[in-house]
């Protein structure tokens, strides 16, 4: 009888996570949606984001976003991947022992905490170093979303090279082929699919960041106009939301087109997920064809 | 010039070896020091102002002196709140996951939702907070608005760490319970889940030090800027570390530099304590295991 109870109870829960999300999904939507009816779809999708003058033109929020998390995944994918390696691969096991919580530990580093750095340490030196009007840009905010996704993409990467079997490794030094080759050409082949995992993983943490993103970029929302924009203040979706929202009223055209930026950050995170989701999966199945 | 004759191969193949690997020892390398360097600079620049009457007392002169004892007292708050609601939630359905789910659509269904909660950006959360538990269920801008949120978005961490420490525990064990005559349920509390503690608890605490540390989830749906008071009731807003770094650096102009780094300090050291604990935690368990 109490284990019926129990099991019940348990079997609830399992399933309350698809409630989540879909409650989730529903709130948006309900707060999000008139945004449509008030805005035009032009409008929406124009380029000036003003909203003291009813101007809710979302793009160079867009393009905020798609630039520093560009520019954030670019910086990251060599440090990330190669950290991963060197974990996974070359280092002794002490080594592993001191790396591996260290990267957890940068991982636990709150990202306001990262922001400040930004403000009081990485955007003075900026400035002075690239000789900028500002030091608060979107590369900036790229370079500490960079530490922010490295943890992921490490920790991801690392699972997939593990995952590799390990009769790979030593076929390969069998046929006299070097180590690094044998990381460059087979092991790190073998275990693509995770490591675009991780890489996905890390696209959705750095797109979805809005703390240090909101303290660093400069908080001005400006069209992507080549490679100079990465050096002059930016604005986020995620930084709009959170700088914004607290200051609107509740029921407002204003409040409603910030929550349809949430729908849209919503749904790129879903399916950048879900597709990531997609390629670790077939990573397993790849390596249980093998041992099969 | 034909000079790739097998001795000059196998010289280009060392170089090219060697080079790589010293590429990967740089590259680590250059990720390791931002995050040595990040600690050693906010300790450095922080310690000077962690006295006892700054963790104790509350801010004076509109937050430019004093201390932050509001803020410190509401981050233990949320982070207990936070916990009250996903632990038994999120272990539950971990469990769930790990010893009752069958293999068919429904249970794939639960893991695409637990992938979608684990991607969604922490503002999201916060608007879906504020639009559901401040504005829907009318609990305002208060502690229990923002645990619930703060719950929320720890849940697929817990979910994940607890499935994943129920699975390790060997399938022989699951056997000889239910040869002994035990329930399935007599065998997962009595037999599986204490094995699986430690994995669980690595995942709890690691998911709270991520919420005690977020600060987008709360900013419209619990945190405010200053609170003459400590919090009462649990339907007060309340004043929380992160959220106080983050006006404290950006919205108050002349703010002493030497309370920002201390109040970053002060949060630093609660996640550096929650991380410690939680390898600790692990890495005992890891070496007293038998199996």
């Amino acid at each position: 009888m109490k284990d019926k109870l129990i099991t019940r109870i348990i079997q609830i829960a399992g399933f309350s996570s698809i409630l989540i999300v879909l409650l989730i999904f529903l709130f948006l939507l309900r707060e999000g949606l008139p945004a449509l009816s008030e805005v035009s779809f032009s409008d929406l999708f124009a380029t000036r984001w003003y909203p003291i003058e009813d101007l809710f033109g979302i793009l160079p929020l867009f393009s905020g976003s798609l630039l520093v998390t560009f520019f954030s995944i670019l910086i990251a994918i060599p440090f990330g991947v190669g950290t991963a390696i060197y974990i996974a691969e070359v280092a002794p096991r002490r080594v592993k022992e001191i790396l591996k919580p260290m990267i957890e530990l940068l991982a636990g580093i709150p990202s306001v905490v990262l922001g400040f750095i930004g403000i009081v340490f990485l955007s003075p030196a900026l400035r002075e170093w690239l000789n900028l009007p500002t030091g608060l840009t979107a590369f900036t905010g790229a370079l500490l979303l960079a530490l922010i996704s490295i943890p992921t993409i490490v920790s991801v990467g690392e699972d997939a090279l593990n995952a590799v079997p390990q009769s790979y490794r030593e076929a390969s030094y069998a046929l006299g082929i070097t180590r690094w080759q044998t990381i460059w050409r087979v092991t790190l082949p073998a275990a693509r699919s995770g490591m675009i995992t991780a890489v996905m993983l890390g696209i959705s943490r750095t797109l979805g960041e809005t703390m240090a993103v909101m303290m660093v970029t400069g908080n001005a929302p400006t069209m992507f106009k080549g490679i100079v924009s990465l050096f002059k203040p930016t604005r986020t979706m995620t930084a709009t939301i959170a700088s914004e929202m607290g200051e609107v009223a509740s029921g407002s055209t204003h409040y409603h087109v910030l929550f349809f930026i949430g729908i849209v950050l919503f749904l790129f995170s879903l399916i950048i997920n879900i597709v990531s989701n997609h390629f670790s999966e077939k990573n397993r199945k790849d390596k249980e064809q093998v041992v099969s | 010039m034909n000079t790739a004759n097998k001795p000059g191969a196998i010289t280009t193949r060392k170089v090219k070896d060697s080079f790589g690997y010293t590429l990967i020892h740089i590259i680590s390398f250059f990720t390791i020091l931002p995050i040595i360097g990040i600690v050693l600079y906010i300790i450095y620049n922080g310690a000077p102002t962690l006295t006892w009457d700054f963790l104790t007392s509350m801010p004076a002169n509109g937050m430019k002196a004093g201390g932050i004892l509001p803020a410190i007292v509401g981050t233990l708050y949320l982070t207990i709140g936070t916990a009250i609601f996903s632990v038994p939630l999120g272990v539950a359905a971990g469990i769930y996951l790990a010893e009752y789910a069958p293999h068919n659509n429904w249970t794939r269904i639960i893991r695409i939702a637990i992938i979608s909660l684990a991607g969604i950006p922490s503002v999201v959360y916060g608007l879906f907070g504020l639009g559901m538990f401040v504005l829907f269920l009318k609990l305002g801008n208060s502690i229990l608005s923002a645990s619930l949120t703060l719950a929320i978005m720890t849940l697929p961490t817990i979910i994940s760490t607890t499935e994943e420490a129920m699975r390790v525990v060997p399938e022989r064990f699951r056997v000889v319970c239910g040869s002994l005559g035990a329930t399935k349920w007599q065998g997962i509390r009595r037999i599986i889940l204490p094995e699986a503690m430690p994995g669980i608890l690595t995942g709890v605490i690691l998911g709270l030090e991520r919420a005690a540390g977020e600060t987008a989830p709360i900013l419209f749906t619990g945190a405010t800027f200053f609170l003459p008071h400590l919090p009462t009731s649990p339907l007060d807003a309340t004043m929380a570390l992160p959220y106080h770094i983050f006006v404290i650096s950006t919205q108050v102009p002349g703010m002493p530099l030497q309370i920002q780094f201390g109040s970053v300090l002060v949060l630093l050291i609660f996640v550096l304590i929650m991380n410690i604990w939680a390898t600790t935690i692990r890495n005992r368990a890891r070496r007293r295991r038998q199996w």
